[in-house]
């Protein structure tokens, strides 16, 4: 297990400095002057010549792609333009909610696409699993900043007074504020520490803050907010996680060694908790890895739709306005986040299936 | 009739069926003939073939120019709902069955023409990335070594990003527009056509006619583009399908983010994009063009599958 992580770790590695490089690359082929594009159009002559000093761009470029890298290993993405303050203060400040809404996409679409998965293979060629299979074949072929629309029509304008309405946009009511756990517990927390940059990166996930912090109208405000959000993205995922399910469990079911299970006169329940299901898993497990991938994706197009203050939103917006280092800095921390992530999956993976390790 | 020639008549049939014996039908149309027998396969070859029916003949399908404007020309206010006649709209009023958009055009003739730019988005971003895909994954997985080394691991990056994320930060630097929009997707969905050939081009290259190609002194681009690649590009097709479908979708999430199609180009992101402000009041400006996208998508997505049980009953997955 060990060599095998250290194995995976190493082809990782390659990985994350190609993103740098290509990021870097991306950079250097903003049109026009550097300078400008990095500190924007007002950019005085000295403030210029500093700015070309401090990132090398009278050096040879391999000095200036060696800076480039021992920045971003710090951690230090330069200013916005727009916003002019430090692009990671502002990442810690957005980051949270794309993660947030993220990882509930994930969690919802793995436990439906999978229970649904299952009904479908269980019940093979019955109505259940037609119907299952139609969803999952529309469901992996909408756009999914159009089932936002729809969803956002549907239950924050039609069935508004009922219910069942949801707010169509933001992250919480007006008159709604979430009060930072630290703050909560009145801890004393030094300004500009890392320390702190922590905890305010977590306190900036709304749900998981109000859930440890026991506050719970902020809590219910902020599920509502999320609820319509976090349907959207999860569809594609569930479409795809539901016909993985099926196809592997069917695959499964079909096995000698379940056979065997049920020749035993196991209760068929149990043939497929106990026997199938655990195996049927496995080719699951390998696409929730590209299904981060989607949900990254899908996220700035559901941000978009929303009105939620996260990365992607943060990203289109900076694009519109030029501001390259917000580009810049989104993009490196979400592909960092999602190489990251797929390694995870992987050695999670292996841990489950012990012939990965072997190979 | 005996047994015996029962049985052998069976045989022959069963064997028949399989293009085995008798006369041999070429292989891509055993391919179709299986193709049509499959359901999903049969769904998704009639929406694209209703599809390229409708991008061929919109100038003559659509009701009006999609680009004119109709003030003045009928009694049409902006955003107007959908007037069908059969639906019980009034008849002196003039028909527009997906309603009027916010520049007071016909909603439908511009969603008709709009599969017109759809289809050509795909097919074209799906070419590019395949003919550049194919070729540097059939270098890799045929001549190995330091070239595979080189190619596969900038495949690896590419692959680190989030597709869509990395077709962002490519237009970022590009400049917003369909051109570029294009480009990006192309370049982004190269890897999966580069790593699919190569693995299958692996595979082939190790078969005895290649050796036999070999032997009798052939060059390595001959062995390569005539003998191997032919006989490697199932799995490739299957994907392009695929692949299509995803480009679409791609094309107008970008496009739906302003950063793709401009407008006035009735393409179904940008039409959707610019309209979200309103679906609160003119929903069907939303709702008719996420439809487009959608069956079209649906389309290539049910023949990828389709093909995939046709071509390669080892590959079924779904």
């Amino acid at each position: 297990m060990l060599g095998y992580a250290v194995r995976r770790l190493l082809i990782a590695i390659p990985v994350l400095f190609g993103i740098l490089i290509v990021t870097f690359v991306m950079a250097r082929s903003i049109p026009g002057d550097p300078c400008k594009a990095m500190l924007g159009e007002k950019a005085s002559a000295a403030t210029c010549e500093a700015f070309t000093q401090r990132f090398g761009f009278d050096q040879p470029i391999t000095t200036q792609l060696g800076i480039y890298m021992s920045d971003v290993l710090r951690g230090d993405f330069g200013n916005s333009i727009r916003f002019s303050r430090p692009v990671t203060q502002i990442l810690i400040e957005r980051f949270p909610m794309t993660i947030e809404l993220a990882l509930l996409a994930l969690i919802v679409a793995t436990v439906a696409g999978v229970t649904l998965g299952i009904i479908a293979a269980r019940k093979h060629n019955s109505a259940a699993d037609v119907t299952t299979m139609i969803g999952a074949n529309i469901g992996v072929s909408m756009p999914v900043f159009w089932l936002g629309l729809m969803l956002a029509y549907i239950f924050g304008v039609t069935l508004k007074g009922t219910f069942l309405w949801l707010p169509p946009s933001g992250r919480l009511s007006a008159g709604i504020s979430s009060i930072p756990f630290y703050e909560v517990w009145g801890w004393q927390l030094a300004a500009e520490s890392g320390w702190s940059k922590l905890l305010e990166f977590f306190s900036n996930m709304y749900i998981f803050n109000a859930l440890i912090t026991f506050n719970w109208p902020v809590f219910w405000d902020a599920v509502r907010h999320m609820l319509l959000p976090v349907i959207a993205l999860a569809t594609i995922p569930m479409s795809v996680i539901a016909r993985m399910t099926r196809s592997s469990l069917l695959d499964v079911l079909g096995r000698d060694y379940v056979r065997t299970a049920r020749a035993k006169g196991l209760l068929e329940t149990d043939v497929v908790r106990k026997h199938a299901l655990g195996n049927a898993m496995l080719p699951v497990v390998t696409i929730l890895g590209l299904q981060l991938g989607a949900l990254l994706s899908g996220a700035v197009l559901t941000e978009s739709v929303f009105g939620l203050a996260g990365v992607g939103r943060l990203l289109v917006e900076a694009i519109f306005a030029r501001d390259y280092p917000i580009i810049q800095g989104v993009t490196v921390t979400i592909a960092v986040a999602y190489v990251v992530i797929n390694l995870l999956v992987d050695l999670s993976y292996s841990y489950l299936d012990p012939r990965i390790r072997q190979q | 009739m005996s047994a015996l020639s029962r049985a052998s008549a069976q045989y022959s049939t069963k064997i028949d069926n399989e293009g085995l014996l008798g006369d041999p039908k070429p292989m891509w149309r055993q391919a179709i003939s299986r193709l049509l027998g499959i359901r999903s396969g049969q769904i998704g070859l009639v929406i694209i073939l209703v599809l390229l029916f409708i991008a061929a003949f919109a100038d003559l399908i659509a009701p009006y120019n999609p680009q004119q404007v109709l003030i003045g020309v009928e009694q049409v206010k902006k955003r107007e709902a959908p007037c069908v006649h059969i639906l019980g709209c009034d008849v002196s009023k003039p028909q527009h069955l997906m309603g009027i958009d916010g520049n007071v055009r016909d909603e439908f003739s511009r969603v008709l023409h709009g599969t017109r730019v759809s289809l050509t988005i795909g097919l074209t971003t799906v070419s590019a990335a395949l003919i550049f895909g194919v070729f540097f994954g059939a270098i890799s997985g045929y001549f190995g070594g330091w070239v595979d080394m080189i190619i596969m691991r900038l495949m690896d990056v590419i692959l680190g990003f989030p597709s869509l994320l990395l077709a962002i930060a490519i237009v970022a630097v590009l400049g917003p527009g369909i051109q570029n929009a294009l480009l990006a997707i192309s370049i982004v969905t190269l890897p999966q056509y580069a790593r699919v050939t190569r693995a299958s081009v692996l595979s082939v290259k190790e078969l005895d006619f290649v050796a036999a190609s070999k032997v009798m002194g052939a060059s390595h681009r001959h062995i390569l583009f005539f003998r191997v690649l032919p006989n490697a590009m199932t799995p490739i097709v299957v994907l392009a399908t695929l692949g299509i479908a995803t480009a679409i979708l791609d094309a107008a999430g970008l496009s739906f983010l302003g950063l793709g199609a401009q407008p006035p180009m009735p393409e179904w992101g940008t039409m959707l994009g610019s309209e979200r402000n309103q679906i609160f009041s003119a929903p069907h400006l939303v709702f008719f063009p996420g439809i487009a996208i959608m069956i079209t998508v649906l389309g290539f997505n049910l023949l990828g599958d389709g093909l995939r049980d046709a071509l390669d009953p080892r590959l079924n997955h779904s």
